[in-house]
């Protein structure tokens, strides 16, 4: 984004301003862009998504009432929320009480920062920006924290240290998992990983190698525990904890919470894209600049949706882990296998410093033939599926 | 420079403001979550020095790791709101002579050491140059420190498990 505003600047556009404000109001401009249009709109109509798959997935209807197949829901539980009360407990700690959703939410649109929608629609594209990632987002603990302590509730308090215990847990295997893509990679910036990687799925980073092929889904697992997704939803566990750190909010505050809770499912999303999927790369379709943006935007916005969808049908297809299962899920299988993971990587790396094309090829072909086989036995247990109402079964979920 | 100007006195304000809160705050809560506008600031104050890479792990590291093992450790402390002061053998004024003398002290180094600036440099990605000289010069430091780590962790575990064996 740098670029594109030294442009402006080069060509005359901001003469009577000094070149720090233009930047600074550029950087504020993006931000706001970023949180009142993509994040909300995506965050929100998530919220529908995730809804109708679950429901056609549990056999049910969803809501379909507002607008053509309910798409337009989430916007009126959104003004539902903001028309109520932004209750504050008595017995609660006012000032952190209040203060808890902000460093949540802080947390988690602070990752916008580095992630790319695009190769040239990006806010900062930042050396660091992989670390950077997993740095704010321990905001978000803290923030949790907080709530869980402020409300003072039991259900709250005890909420708040599950969420948090399991959020500092499986931030290791998901640091041990990442540690793979850097050695291959040499690099924590986003961008430049992206661009390393190729439009054709056997140039991903997910196909370079086994051991890349075993830290996506080591990565994946440990993403979905640290944004608090089923089957790792244990601070939610609404059957144990009525709702967790969230139970005494109401209103807005309540709304930030859930905002950053869908959110995050596109984040993971975005990160599982950009360093195992090869991000925006998209074939070249089109000299102008402009078109091929858009197909970069739609390309990583269709990938990292994918693994939104993923997480959602996930939720609703496994049951909950007991908080024991979760620690040993995380300290006896991940870490170690992570471990193993990425000493194995930084091996291969010294053997073949310039990746090896033909592993690649047949890991594309291995990974192409899991998909098969998958999609060959869900069509199987389809056709032997005994549909015992006189509807047929469909699998749109707009039937 | 009027803008960084500010945003770095903004920055001093957060950080100094919030060490502030954590050393005068009577609840404990408070000072342990006020602790994260310092850590904070002082990562802004590490990017201002193009200490990118920095920054980050201050962050990572003491926001991510040790403000919650802090703010864990208070939460499950028994009774936080009223403090009880267990040492009162010493009162206000030796304290009052003590905190003085180091203020002067302190005082005195800032006035007397010759502050050198110099010309600000365009800030560059020190990410690299960081894991090269690690891996490189500084390898058996770092080898070295990375043992005393592991040996602290070990120790760690094998102190809990005493723990257990015995009830």
């Amino acid at each position: 984004m740098q670029a594109f505003v030294d442009g402006l600047i080069a060509a005359g556009w901001f003469a009577a301003l000094p070149t720090q404000v233009v930047y600074a109001l550029a950087m504020l401009l993006a931000g706001a862009l970023v949180l009142f249009v993509f994040i909300r709109l995506v965050a929100g109509s998530t919220t529908w998504v995730e809804r109708r798959i679950w429901a056609r997935i549990h056999s049910r209807v969803g809501p379909n009432r507002v607008g053509p197949q309910g798409v337009l829901q989430w916007l009126t539980d959104g003004i539902k929320l903001f028309m109520k009360e932004d209750l504050v407990p008595a017995a609660a700690d006012a000032r952190l009480f209040r203060l808890a959703p902000y460093v949540v939410l802080m947390g988690f649109v602070a990752t916008f920062a580095v992630i790319p929608f695009g190769s040239r629609l990006v806010i900062a594209e930042m050396d660091a920006g992989l670390l950077f990632v997993l740095t704010v987002t321990s905001l978000i603990v803290v923030g949790i924290l907080m709530a869980g302590w402020a409300s003072n509730n039991k259900w709250s308090l005890i909420g708040g240290i599950r969420a948090a215990a399991q959020i500092v847990s499986y931030e290791i295997p998901a640091g041990l998992s990442i540690l793979p893509i850097v050695l291959m990679a040499g690099t924590l910036n986003l961008q430049e990983l992206i661009r390393q990687q190729g439009w054709a799925p056997w140039e991903w980073y997910v196909f370079a190698n086994p051991f890349a092929f075993a830290a996506f889904f080591l990565f994946f697992t440990a993403a979905l525990a640290e944004g608090n997704r089923t089957p790792f939803d244990l601070p939610e566990a609404e059957s144990e904890l009525v709702a967790c750190f969230v139970t005494e909010y109401s209103g807005v505050r309540d709304l930030m919470f859930f905002l950053v809770e869908w959110g995050n499912l596109y984040v993971i999303g975005a990160l599982v894209t950009t360093m195992f999927l090869g991000g925006w790369n998209a074939p070249v379709l089109s000299n102008s600049v402009a078109v091929q943006t858009v197909v970069e935007f739609l390309v990583f916005f269709a990938k990292a949706y994918f693994w939104v969808f993923v997480a959602i049908w996930i939720r609703a297809t496994l049951p909950r882990v007991r908080v024991d299962q979760l620690m040993s899920i995380c300290w006896k299988y991940l870490v170690p296998i992570a471990f193993a993971n990425a000493v194995a990587m930084a091996v291969w790396v010294l053997v073949f410093p310039s990746g090896q094309p033909a592993v690649a090829a047949v890991m594309t072909a291995l990974g192409g033939a899991l998909i098969v086989a998958f999609f060959a036995r869900v069509a199987f247990h389809l056709r032997r599926a005994r549909v015992r109402s006189r509807q047929r079964l469909t699998l749109s979920p707009f039937a | 420079m009027q803008l960084a100007d500010l945003v770095f006195y903004l920055l001093a304000l957060l950080t100094v403001g919030s060490a502030a809160v954590v050393a005068f705050s009577r609840n404990v809560v408070y000072a342990a979550f006020s602790l994260m506008g310092t850590f904070l600031g002082a990562a802004g104050l590490y990017v201002f020095l193009a200490a990118d890479f920095v920054a980050v792990v201050q962050v990572l590291i003491y926001v991510g790791g040790i403000l919650v093992l802090m703010v864990f450790a208070v939460m499950l402390t028994h009774r936080i709101e009223d403090v009880q002061v267990s040492n009162r053998s010493v009162g206000t004024l030796p304290a009052l002579l003590v905190v003085g003398a180091g203020a002067a002290i302190l005082g005195y180094a800032v006035v007397t050491t010759p502050w050198r600036t110099a010309e600000p440099v365009p800030a560059e990605a020190t990410t690299r140059i960081i894991g090269d000289l690690f891996l490189g010069d500084y390898l058996l430091p770092f080898e070295l420190a990375s043992v005393v780590l592991l040996a602290a962790l070990i120790g760690a575990v094998s102190l809990s498990r005493k723990e257990l064996r015995r009830e």
